[in-house]
């Protein structure tokens, strides 16, 4: 789950990472409101949207005084912002962060990640504030320094200093940069963080370490235990038909293509799509109806692809084994009793109780086209939507 | 022989009690799986399936003799079972819970460091040999008794690959499925392993996704050291990347993990990949003739 970077700066806060003064804004009064507030000689007015790159697509500007605060705030909210995260389409501003100014000496890059390798969370660092890790990865990947931190014992002093050094931070601010980094670690792993990146992390004439950004991802499966963050969920910012999935605890994803697709299993659901497109369709979407599904949410996975305009055909493809063949043929029955069924289905089913499921099926007198294989259902709906 | 698992391989099943735990019991014992005891908290005395269950892990070990474990218990409590399993010395731990949050599996990991358990998954469909035993959530009926190893990340995609196989005749060693999360067990590299020491496999399938750079490393492991051919098979090319793709592992963040990356070291490292999942059996069968094995190979 992704949140704000105000949120975000809410949570590190917490925890003794230094961010500076700033207040959320839903309108132009609220932002002039939040400047007088923070009474700054320079305020910082910031498209709050759930992607990267806003600065350089016109989402961040420096306000000298609070009518030029009013003139931003008014340019950027209900603007489309189109980045190199947001797709073409772009996001929709409706929240902005209003910030007091910084006098900013040099900025840094600090972030957490789970490193698959090792199986541990690394922390990393640069000198190299301001742009890409992965760009500095790729140009100059000596300037990244890594700690692999042991959980048992947690980002020790050491480990931070020896960051701290080698990323260049001034003599008098290791101390201040030694706080900062043992309170982003310990954000990340109290709140289940699968991200955290502090980008940049600033020094400033007045001697402070800033995060001047902050962008904190979450574990999904860990969010039962992190009611507090589940709270700076923001349903604006994701797709419709996600957001009607993720109630079911199914796993949906929105493409582009006109196959809806009813998959169990994440690996066969991305095969499915693979091949899908090898045969020269295009799938809509990725659904993994998971493997405790009941027949009601099969029914709901159901409607959820129908609802999608673009979809002019469907393809059901089932390999039973924690799923039972039975359980998707009832709530795809189901389903096409409560909305309809005017497009092409193909069915695919083989495992647990595959049998029953292709009785139920046959004896619901629904318009079926049944599979042999993946390859031959996969054929078959992508001739039937030509 | 066979890999990890055998007809000797005595199981308990842990949250035995749960409605799915219960009914893959009785699968696993209707397969012919030795499956001794069970466990869940409070209901020790009682029994499922006919199988007595216990309080804890160590008691249903003491009592039984057991060997290995099979983990149905809910994601915010499996680590802990995970754990529970580990202490009480067990040879092999499966996994199959979904969705344990990744810190929990972050401090498992460093807690079997130097254990002598070895654990798959979790988030996974569990491992079979067979006609001889099967641990976890597989059909049964698509299996048939053979060389061919098969490892996977993904469970349906594992079915997929057996069933090639059985329909042309080719039944396997053992199949195992790792899981798909980010931080597991048992990873390629262990099952290559076992399956070049093993007299019964003479050709093994890996099945791979995008995602982190497992794939890559197995390969360069298979190019060095395996005696035995590989093919292999990687899902989510079409994937968008920034995007999980249902496992918690499957997402292409950075430009890393793609399935066009993990091909080309695979094709490097002398492993031929398979174009679509349904030719997954086909591809093998071709290696099988280049390398003169499939009169050993062809079972039924």
């Amino acid at each position: 789950m992704n949140i704000h970077e105000y949120q975000g700066k809410e949570v590190l806060r917490n925890y003794g990472v230094k961010v500076p003064n700033g207040y959320v804004a839903y309108s132009v009064d609220e932002a002039v409101e939040a400047a007088k507030k923070l009474g700054s000689a320079v305020s910082v007015v910031k498209a709050q949207i759930h992607a990267g790159g806003r600065g350089k697509a016109g989402g961040v500007k420096v306000a000298k005084n609070l009518d030029e605060v009013r003139t931003y705030a008014d340019e950027i909210l209900g603007k489309t912002l189109v980045t190199h995260q947001t797709g073409p389409e772009g996001k929709e501003v409706k929240r902005l962060l209003i910030e007091e100014g910084c006098d900013i000496q040099k900025e840094y890059y600090v972030g957490l990640v789970l490193d698959r390798a090792t199986s541990r969370v690394v922390m990393m660092a640069s000198e190299e504030g301001g742009t890409e890790i992965e760009e500095v990865a790729e140009e100059t990947p000596e300037k990244i320094f890594k700690e692999v931190i042991d959980p048992v014992v947690g980002l020790s002093g050491y480990q931070a200093r020896r960051l701290a050094f080698n990323i260049n931070i001034p003599d008098e601010l290791i101390g201040k940069a030694v706080k900062f980094m043992t309170g982003l670690y310990q954000a990340f792993v109290d709140k289940d963080c699968s991200i955290a990146e502090i980008n940049p992390l600033v020094t400033t004439g007045d001697g402070e370490v800033l995060a001047l950004d902050a962008k904190l991802n979450f574990d999904d499966n860990a969010l039962y235990r992190q009611k507090d963050i589940t709270e700076f969920r923001d349903l604006d910012e994701e797709d419709e038909k996600e957001i009607e999935a993720s109630k079911y605890d199914l796993s949906y994803i929105s493409l582009d293509g006109n196959i809806g697709c009813m998959v169990n299993g994440a690996g066969l659901a991305m095969s499915t799509m693979d091949i899908i497109k090898h045969y020269g369709g295009d799938p809509a979407n990725f659904l993994d109806v998971g493997g405790g599904a009941t027949a009601e949410k099969v029914t709901e996975a159901f409607k959820i692809i129908l609802s999608d305009a673009n979809v002019k055909g469907i393809f059901v493809n089932i390999f039973g084994g924690i799923m039972k063949c039975d359980v998707i043929a009832e709530g795809v029955v189901e389903a096409t009793k409560q909305v309809g069924l005017e497009i092409p289905l193909v069915v695919r089913l083989e495992g647990t109780n595959v049998e029953l499921g292709k009785k139920i099926l046959e004896e619901s007198g629904l318009n079926i086209t049944s599979a042999g294989s993946m390859a031959d259902g996969a054929e078959k709906i992508v001739s039937l939507v030509k | 022989m066979s890999v990890f698992i055998n007809k000797d391989t005595k199981v308990i099943v842990q949250g035995i009690t749960g409605g799915t735990a219960k009914f893959h019991t009785k699968q696993m014992l209707e397969y012919g799986t030795n499956i001794v005891g069970g466990v869940t908290p409070k209901k020790g005395g009682t029994e499922v399936e006919g199988v007595p269950v216990f309080n804890t892990v160590q008691d249903a070990v003491d009592k039984t003799g057991a060997n290995a474990s099979v983990i149905y218990v809910p994601a915010p409590f499996a680590a802990d079972a995970i754990l529970e399993a580990v202490d009480a010395e067990l040879d092999l731990v499966i996994c199959i819970t979904e969705h344990i949050p990744v810190m929990d599996m972050v401090k498992v990991k460093r807690y079997m460091e130097g254990k002598k358990t070895r654990l798959v998954g979790p988030n996974c469909p569990g491992v079979i040999t067979p006609e001889e035993c099967k641990i976890g959530i597989m059909p049964g009926y698509i299996h048939k008794k053979g060389h061919i190893g098969v490892v996977s990340r993904s469970g349906t995609l594992t079915y997929e690959a057996v069933h090639q196989l059985s329909e042309a005749g080719f039944g396997q060693s053992t199949a195992v499925g790792i899981g798909g999360d980010p931080v597991n067990g048992t990873d390629f590299i262990d099952v290559l392993k076992a399956f070049n020491e093993d007299e019964e496999t003479e050709a093994v399938i890996m099945i791979g996704e995008i995602g982190g750079t497992a794939e890559e490393e197995a390969a360069e492991w298979v190019k060095a050291n395996m005696n035995k051919p590989v093919v292999g098979f990687i899902g989510g090319a079409t994937a968008p990347p920034g995007k999980r793709m249902g496992h918690a592992g499957a997402i292409i963040s950075g430009g890393k993990g793609t399935a066009d990356e993990k091909i080309r070291v695979m094709n490097e490292c002398g492993i031929q990949v398979a174009e679509t999942p349904s030719v997954m059996g086909e591809t093998m069968i071709k290696v099988l003739e280049e390398n003169g094995l499939v009169e050993k190979c062809k079972t039924h």
